[in-house]
C-alpha cells in the first residue's frame, strides 16, 4: 500500500505548485503592489503648509479624535482625476473628515485643479518636497490612507479609490471605527 | 598629449561613468568614504516605482528623493543599518533589493536548502536499499546445483 501511494507523491507536488502558481495569476492580483508597512502604525509627524495662505494647513496631531482619510494627489496625475468623483461623494460621509495632500504639485496648479473639478477636501495642504508622502510610504498618486480616531493608519489604498474599494473596504471599515 | 596621458584620461572617464546611472552630481557628497557608503546602500535599495531597479539605478523622481534622503541620514552621522532601517520602517522588507532572513522569509531562504537535504535523504536511502538488496539472500541448494550445471555444460 505504502509503495503504491508513492507514485501519487509527484502528482499531489504538481497539483500543489500548480495551485500557488495559478493563485499568483489571479487578474485581481496586482503584482506591483507594495504590501504596506504602515498598517496600524501612527501617522508620521508632518506639519504641512495650507494651499491658500489663511486657511489651515495640516499637521498629524490635529489627526487624533476624528476618523480622517488622507488623499495624496496632485494636478498632473491621471488616475486623481479618476477617482475625483468618488471623492466628492466620499466628502459627505458625515462620520468622514477628508483632508487633501497635493503632492510635488505647484500651488497655483493644485488650485486651478480644484476650481475645475471641485474641492472635495476639508484641508487642502501642500507636500512640495514630497518628504512627508515618503514617510508615509508614497510611492505613486494618489494614494490615500485612512486614520482612526487615535491616529493611527487603519487602510491604504494604492492608486485610484474604486467604488468596490469605497463599499467593500472603506465604508464598513468607517463604520467600525466610528462606532 | 602623449598617448599615455590620454589612454589615463579615457580610463578615468570610463570608470568615472561606469558604477553609476542616475545618481547625479549634485547630490553626491563631498565626502568621499560617505559617498562610498551611500552608494553601497543605494544600490541595495529597490525603486518603488521601477520596481527591479535599485534607487542608484533608477531615474524615477521617488529614486532621486530616496536618494538625497539616504544621503542626509548618513550625513546626519547614522550608522549603514539606522539608514536602512528608516527606510523599511516606511516601505517594509519590499525596498531592500536582499531580502533579510526571518520568519516571514523563511521558505525563501530555507526551502532550496530543504529541498537538498530531503533530496540528499532520498539517494542515501535508496543508495542503502540497493546496497541491502546486493548483499542479502544467498544462494539456496538448489541454485547452487543449477548454476554448477550450467557452469559444467560442455561448449
Amino acid at each position: 500500500m505504502m509503495r503504491r501511494l508513492i507514485y501519487l507523491l509527484p502528482v499531489l507536488a504538481f497539483a500543489g505548485i500548480a495551485g500557488w502558481f495559478w493563485q499568483g495569476l489571479a487578474p485581481e492580483r496586482d503584482p506591483t503592489l507594495v504590501p504596506s508597512a504602515m498598517i496600524d502604525k501612527p501617522v508620521p509627524e508632518f506639519d504641512l503648509p495650507p494651499l491658500e495662505a489663511g486657511k489651515p494647513g495640516l499637521k498629524s496631531a490635529e489627526l487624533k479624535g476624528q476618523v480622517t482619510l488622507i488623499n495624496f494627489f496632485a494636478s498632473w496625475c491621471v488616475p486623481c482625476r479618476a477617482e475625483h468623483p468618488l471623492l466628492l461623494t466620499l466628502a459627505k460621509d458625515k462620520r468622514l473628515q477628508l483632508d487633501g495632500i497635493a503632492y510635488k504639485n505647484k500651488p497655483e496648479d493644485t488650485a486651478a485643479y480644484l476650481a475645475e473639478l471641485g474641492n472635495p477636501y476639508a484641508r487642502v495642504a501642500l507636500d512640495q518636497p514630497g518628504r512627508t508622502a515618503i514617510d508615509f510610504g508614497v510611492y505613486g498618486v494618489p494614494e490615500s490612507y485612512l486614520i482612526d480616531r487615535d491616529g493611527r493608519i487603519r487602510f491604504r489604498q494604492v492608486g485610484p479609490l474604486t467604488e468596490d474599494v469605497i463599499e467593500g473596504k472603506l465604508k464598513p471599515l468607517i463604520a467600525e471605527l466610528t462606532k | 598629449m602623449t598617448a599615455r596621458a590620454l589612454a589615463a584620461l579615457m580610463l578615468i572617464v570610463l570608470l568615472a561613468a561606469s558604477p553609476t546611472k542616475a545618481v547625479e552630481p549634485s547630490e553626491m557628497l563631498k565626502d568621499p568614504a560617505l559617498e562610498a557608503r551611500a552608494r553601497a546602500i543605494g544600490r541595495e535599495i529597490r525603486c518603488l516605482v521601477c520596481q527591479n531597479q535599485s534607487i542608484d539605478d533608477s531615474n524615477a523622481d521617488l529614486a532621486h528623493d530616496l536618494r538625497v534622503i539616504l544621503r542626509e541620514r548618513l550625513t546626519a552621522g547614522d550608522s549603514d543599518q539606522q539608514v536602512r532601517d528608516y527606510l523599511v520602517a516606511r516601505y517594509g522588507d519590499f525596498v531592500l533589493l536582499d531580502p533579510p532572513f526571518k520568519a516571514k522569509t523563511l521558505i525563501l531562504w530555507g526551502g532550496p536548502v530543504a529541498l537538498l537535504l530531503l533530496g540528499g535523504v532520498i539517494i542515501l536511502v535508496a543508495a542503502r536499499r540497493r546496497a541491502m538488496a546486493g548483499a542479502a539472500a544467498p544462494l539456496s541448494e538448489d541454485e547452487r546445483r543449477r548454476l554448477a550445471q550450467l557452469l559444467d555444460r560442455p561448449k
